[in-house]
């Protein structure tokens, strides 16, 4: 009876904490400050019942009926929270011990949980209607524009002379610049659509996918070396290039652009092509030093290329929730990582992607290498080793680490090799044969030496079959192969990783995407695909927006948006929101061309009114739009750092217009490569037509990059980048005047002018004009360099070394001398402020 | 300086456009005079935050983590556990992230003799005698410690605040806070030594700063700047033609396109002009004293490279230049270190001790801040990668993050003090521990910066070298 009461009377008073009246008065004052609705510290919202129950980024921290292994009774009992000097009394402690004893009743919260925001990139696009204007418009671009302008009482700029905009707009569709003969049939043109008939033709050049693939290669980070100390070069990098050359020379869709770089591997069925454009994702940059803990460095390509897809469709700095919730945007700790857990589990594969012409002769002789091959092995009796060898990776890789030689052999085939490690994991007759190929070779070059002590080689007569199987190996036929991903076939699960620190797993989170953006489709799967899939859905607020914006960039020079990186709350805002969503939405649904295609994305802009603006200043415009945001004119643009040096090879005669390929080593000054570490970059010049293909395929070696891009601006290739920056400094003056690649150009313009126009200062400088800057000289501009070239033949009578060294060629037509002194006007046009720009 | 105020600058140039015609040419000179010094608004001279002794650095960078063990701080405790591993109460902060060693590799005691130096008897080993000479000018840290365990991270770490890329380095951030002093020269120079340094260019980016800031590399061979002589026999005379006719051509378009940022490129192609003459003067050694030379290590071998680096240093100091960085590879001694660091003392002790003494006489000492230092240190305990300990010829040790040591001088430093300790396995600091952070503030602050205050903003929000972190530490100042 006496305990019956006793009962009873522990469950009344139990029953008697209220959460409204008892637990919500001590949490607020506490601790919703740092886990209620404003903030929610390490992933803690305790404000509402389904948030408290789920618990932080480390795990659930009340456990209904046991207080005792409720992490926040363990935390306000020690006094470790609240972090504030007034701790809970013991009072406040033992109320809270009984609610979370008695089942921690909560009310259901009233509250949505928070999936909107009015920050204006988040909304949905809606086509806006263009604003009737009443100066002639050319299409809705002008509409949107010239409205603006006349809110503020400002008309725009006429149209810039033809000489102008064909230069202009050869260098912004292709980057390169017209050739006289383009500029002349372009002059004669007299159709009413003759600007339209040469963006047509601009377009379909192969030289179009060369230019815009640049611009696509700063986004995606592209280099071909691993950066980091070792910096080991990427042999097969380029073959991604090739893929989005290609591509956008096919002008593929960019809903297929998107898909195929980001899931290529994942599409049905995929093929060859489709596997090749997951290049994109292995651009990250790669840790091979000796020391290094693969699993950090593993962690941190997958951080790489989650910041990476949100900079480049999401145009959101989704990094800074790597460590904890954004500040700014809507982007938690959990969603970050519900975006890194779709690239969680990539393996980094190289495999065949043979280019036309390759294919044929791979395919006959392969499988004859194949069977050399194997009849080595059987020789050998190494078939035996190999399994060994095999097994003892697979035991290493799910045993804890330990210091026996196995871990260590582990260790280096995960560093030095490329994803092999997850292939040897894989069933031998599930690897391709081509990746077993792979295992085979690292076997033979490091693995076996690793693993095996001397003495035990030594009875294999393993060195005599490492020679063997090196002289059968060169009768591999050679192929080129693609960089590629491919999701593991072990599932990773991810975990919040606290303060971004690899070591500190938290709670596990699955694939998911920011709840401010619209969900998945409800039952896909949550895969890379789906992923891809959904950002480019056509009901996504960021990724057209974003897209348009950066094209835009690249035709005015700046974005609708400046911060085309950063459409979150930090960025700046758009100048022309109306113009941007307009152009957004016909580039997903436009209506008259295909959805998304970029080719029509830039017809429309380029021959919009508001782009073939004169770029010309306009006193008393500049101190009221300095920026030239308001778009009243066009913008002069230096030109990027590549096309440079393309214009002064196109110029000179130089250029070798071949499209795609393999990376080149132009000339570049001794001690540049040695800069790397330990010496280990080589730069073997590329000798014959190689050195003159255009600027995007110049090797790009992350820890010695060529010093022309360099100095010019060209990003660094660590992080996607959106926009370049454009400064002007000694070392460019420099680099154009001396480096031997535009002297070479000088000479060779020199030389072309001397032969080309048979006599005649006004005639040869007309034509170097032509060449250089695609207009004809001004009077002015005419005496000035006659003068100088006057004066230059002085200083050059008295030295004849100086001449022979400027014009080493004896020609036909004029005499050395003055070859020489053409070699110097050239080198001076090359130099030109306007040469570098497009106007 | 911000963004916004550094646009404004760029803005100011804007109010020419009122002018028209012939007062263009006025307009021109003045843009000249005022703007152009370096070719770039961004490299006008700038005062920090408050008075500061430090106007310039020279930073020696000794890549790959040398042992403080052999050099700075001695630990005769060692002796006692030598061959035996550590306690476990230690080894457990490894966790697994030591690169070659294992947590239970024996104690390696130090073979070095160290002895009291200078009026203050600062303890430092034997290997160094030429800069141990000046101890009563140099602040010796012995509890420095860092994040990151390998390389190129600890480098990121120590130069741009971050192991993330892309972040502005430790000279890009001198320049952008106070401009160029130099007409002629960069402002900010990289030389480098020895093999090459693994962070490779990332240790003089300017990252998401203007390009300007950027370290210019001066080459041991060949030209010292990338391009700087003429082409082939090209003389100067004609190269003063081109430039003539580019200033004329471009002064004209400048005046038909209403462009005024024309005047910067203008300006860029004068102080390229002004570089070719002024680097060879640079580099001509002719007018230094034959002792000079020889104190500098100039007439052997084995010192001449490092020697050379240091007395450019000095003259590039003299000329204004800002920001020196003389990176040398490398330290990183995991094998025969006792042969090996031996050679890298050899190498660089005595110009690096000639550079302080003459720096001093010549009264650039207390405006020059000199910084010595790795990414990390190296571990008390011998690394062996295989089963077997290596022979004692072969010993070396790894890498070690938690604690270890570098010295600074002059620049508002105070000099023949020790400051910090670590416990007898030399593993943790026992006293005023100091993290890169901190150091990078008070570099900052010799400088004449509040480092929380020197900020660029950058995908909408403003970043500091400190990151989040960092704290001067008064100890170390005059």
């Amino acid at each position: 009876m006496v305990g019956l009461l006793l009962f009873v009377a522990t469950a009344a008073s139990a029953s008697a904490v209220d959460f409204t009246r008892d637990i919500e008065p001590i949490l607020k004052r506490n601790c919703y400050g740092c886990h209620g609705a404003a903030l929610q510290q390490n992933g803690l919202r305790l404000d509402r019942a389904d948030d408290a129950l789920r618990g932080s980024y480390t795990g659930p921290v009340i456990v209904p009926g046991h207080a005792a292994s409720s992490k926040l009774i363990e935390m306000v009992s020690s006094g470790k929270m609240p972090k504030t000097p007034r701790k809970l009394t013991a009072d406040q402690i033992e109320v809270l011990r009984k609610w979370i004893d008695a089942g921690a009743a909560m009310p259901a919260s009233a509250m949505a949980v928070k999936t909107s925001s009015t920050h204006w990139s988040f909304q949905p696009i809606v086509r806006p209607v263009p604003p009737v204007v009443r100066a002639r418009i050319r299409n809705p671009i002008d509409a949107f524009v010239l409205a603006a302008l006349g809110k503020k009482g400002v008309a725009a700029s006429p149209e810039a002379p033809p000489a102008t905009l064909l230069r202009r707009v050869s260098l912004d569709l292709t980057g390169l610049p017209p050739s006289p003969a383009d500029l002349a049939r372009y002059l004669a043109d007299t159709r009413p659509d003759a600007y339209e008939r040469a963006v047509d033709m601009l377009l379909h050049s192969p030289h179009y996918g060369e230019k815009w693939a640049r611009h696509w290669l700063d986004q995606a980070r592209y280099a071909d070396s691993d950066g980091y100390e070792k910096d080991s070069e990427r042999p097969w990098a380029w073959r991604w290039r090739h893929w989005v050359i290609e591509a956008l020379n096919a002008d593929m869709p960019f809903d297929e652009f998107t898909i195929e770089q980001l899931a290529g591997d994942l599409l049905p069925n995929a093929a060859q092509e489709n596997l090749a454009a997951t290049g994109f994702l292995r651009n990250s940059l790669a840790n091979r030093e000796g020391g290094v803990n693969t699993e950090q460095f593993r962690v941190e390509q997958v951080m790489d290329r989650t910041a990476t897809t949100s900079t480049v469709w999401l145009g959101l700095t989704a990094g800074c929730a790597q460590c904890h919730d954004h500040k700014y945007d809507p982007i938690s700790q959990r969603q970050y990582y519900g975006l890194f857990a779709f690239f969680n589990a990539l393996v980094n594969l190289d495999q065949p992607a043979p280019l036309p012409g390759e294919h044929g002769t791979w395919m006959r002789q392969w499988p004859v290498y194949e069977s050399e091959r194997e009849a080595l092995l059987i020789r050998y009796n190494m078939h035996a080793l190999v399994e060994e060898w095999e097994t003892a990776m697979r035991t290493v890789a799910v045993q804890a680490p330990d210091n026996s030689r196995a871990q260590f052999a582990w260790k280096n085939l995960g560093n030095i090799a490329t994803g092999l490690q997850d292939v040897v994991l894989l069933d031998r007759n599930r690897r391709s044969r081509h990746l077993h190929d792979q295992v085979l070779v690292y076997f033979v070059d490091r693995g076996a030496s690793d693993l095996f002590l001397k003495d035990r080689l030594g009875a294999a007569k393993f060195d005599e079959f490492k020679k063997a199987f090196r002289e059968t190996r060169k009768k591999a036929p050679p192929v080129t192969l693609a960089q590629t991903v491919h999701e593991n076939w072990i599932p990773r699960q991810t975990h919040i990783l606290l303060r971004g620190d690899f070591r500190n797993p938290g709670v596990a989170v699955e694939p998911h995407t920011p709840a401010v953006l619209p969900p998945l489709p409800a039952g896909a799967p949550p895969t890379r695909l789906t992923l891809a899939r959904w950002l480019v859905s056509g009901k996504h607020p960021l990724t057209a927006r974003v897209a348009v914006n950066r094209a835009w960039q690249e035709f005015f020079g700046r974005g609708l948006v400046r911060t085309s990186e950063d459409f979150g709350k930090q960025g700046e805002p758009p100048s022309h929101p109306e113009l941007l969503d307009w152009l957004a939405a016909e580039f997903m649904q436009p209506k008259s061309a295909r959805p998304w295609s970029i080719k029509a994305l830039h017809r429309l802009i380029v021959t919009s009114a508001t782009y073939r603006q004169s770029s010309k200043s306009r006193p008393g415009l500049a101190g009221r739009d300095p920026d030239n945001t308001w778009i009243a004119r066009q913008s002069r643009i230096r030109l990027p750092a590549e096309l440079i040096r393309d214009s002064a090879l196109a110029a000179s005669g130089l250029l070798n217009p071949a499209v795609g390929g393999p990376s080149i080593r132009p000339p570049q000054p001794k001690g540049v490569a040695e800069l790397a570490y330990a010496g280990s970059v080589k730069w073997n010049e590329s000798t014959g037509p190689d050195r003159y293909k255009r600027g995007l395929y110049i090797h790009f070696q992350r820890t010695t990059p060529y010093p022309q891009l360099t100095n010019f601006d060209a990003p660094d290739a660590a992080v996607a980048c959106s926009r370049r920056q454009r400064s002007y400094t000694p070392l460019q003056a420099l680099n154009l005047l001396n480096d031997a690649v535009f002297f070479e150009a000088a000479q060779a313009l020199g030389i072309r002018l001397v032969q080309e126009v048979p006599s005649g200062f006004r005639e040869r400088l007309i034509r170097g004009f032509r060449l250089t800057l695609n207009r004809d000289p001004a009077e002015k501009e005419v005496e000035s360099l006659a003068r100088h070239f006057e004066r230059e033949l002085l200083v050059l009578r008295d030295n004849p070394r100086e001449v022979q060294s400027l014009a080493p060629d004896v020609l036909d037509r004029a005499g050395r001398l003055e070859t020489a002194g053409w070699v110097v006007i050239s080198r001076v046009l090359l130099n030109l402020d306007e040469f570098l720009h497009r106007e | 300086m911000n963004w916004p105020q550094f646009q404004a600058i760029h803005h100011r140039r804007k109010f020419f456009e009122k002018f028209t015609g012939g007062i263009w040419t006025a307009a021109l000179a003045h843009l000249m005079q005022s703007d152009g010094r370096a070719g770039e608004e961004t490299m006008l001279p700038r005062k920090p935050h408050f008075p500061a002794r430090a106007k310039n650095v020279i930073f020696m960078f000794m890549e790959g983590g040398p042992s403080q063990l052999d050099l700075f701080d001695p630990k005769p405790q060692l002796r006692k556990y030598e061959g035996k591993p550590l306690p476990d109460s230690l080894t457990k902060a490894y966790g697994s992230k030591l690169a070659f060693a294992q947590p239970n590799s024996a104690v390696l005691a130090s073979p070095r003799q160290f002895r009291k130096w200078g009026q203050c008897g600062t303890e430092m080993s034997d290997w160094m005698p030429s800069i141990s000479a000046n101890a009563d000018d140099i602040c010796l840290i012995r509890s420095m410690h860092t994040d990151a365990f390998n390389h190129h991270p600890g480098q990121l770490l120590l130069f741009s605040g971050s192991t993330q890329f892309g972040r502005p380095s430790l000279g890009a951030w001198t320049t952008y806070g106070l401009g160029s002093e130099s007409q002629n020269l960069p402002a900010f120079a990289v030389m480098v030594s020895g093999r090459g340094t693994s962070g490779g260019v990332t240790n003089w980016t300017s990252g998401f700063m203007p390009s300007p800031y950027q370290g210019t590399v001066f080459r041991s061979s060949g030209d010292p700047i990338l391009y700087l002589s003429n082409p082939g026999e090209l003389s100067q005379k004609t190269q003063r033609v081109t430039l003539d006719a580019l200033r004329e051509m471009n002064e004209q378009h400048m005046v038909s396109s209403g462009d005024l940022a024309i005047a910067s490129r203008i300006a860029s192609y004068e102080l390229a002009f002004r570089m070719q003459s002024h680097a060879p003067d640079l580099l001509d050694f002719s007018k230094e004293s034959p002792a000079t030379l020889d104190a500098y290590g100039l007439n052997q071998e084995i010192t001449r490279p490092y020697g050379t680096n240091c007395l450019l240093a000095r003259r590039m100091v003299e000329r204004g230049v800002r920001f020196v960085l003389l990176a040398d590879a490398s330290w990183d001694d995991h094998s025969e270190l006792n042969t090996k660091l031996k050679k890298n003392c050899d190498r660089t002790q005595q110009p690096i001790g000639t550079m302080i003494a003459d720096l001093k006489q010549r009264g650039l000492l207390d405006s020059t801040l000199l910084v010595w230092c790795g990414e990390f240190g190296r571990t008390p305990m011998v690394e062996h990668r295989g089963e077997n300990t290596p022979a004692p010829d072969k010993v070396g040790r790894d890498h070690h993050p938690f604690a270890y040591s570098l010295w600074l001088a002059g620049g508002g430093i105070q000099g023949g003090r020790v400051v910090g300790a670590t416990d007898d396995f030399c593993f943790y600091p026992t006293e005023d521990p100091i993290h890169i952070h901190d150091l990078q503030a008070t570099i900052l602050h010799c400088l004449g910066f509040d480092h929380t205050r020197l900020t660029f903003r950058h995908l909408g929000r403003e970043f500091r070298l400190t990151d989040v972190g960092g704290a001067v530490v008064k100890k170390l100042l005059a």
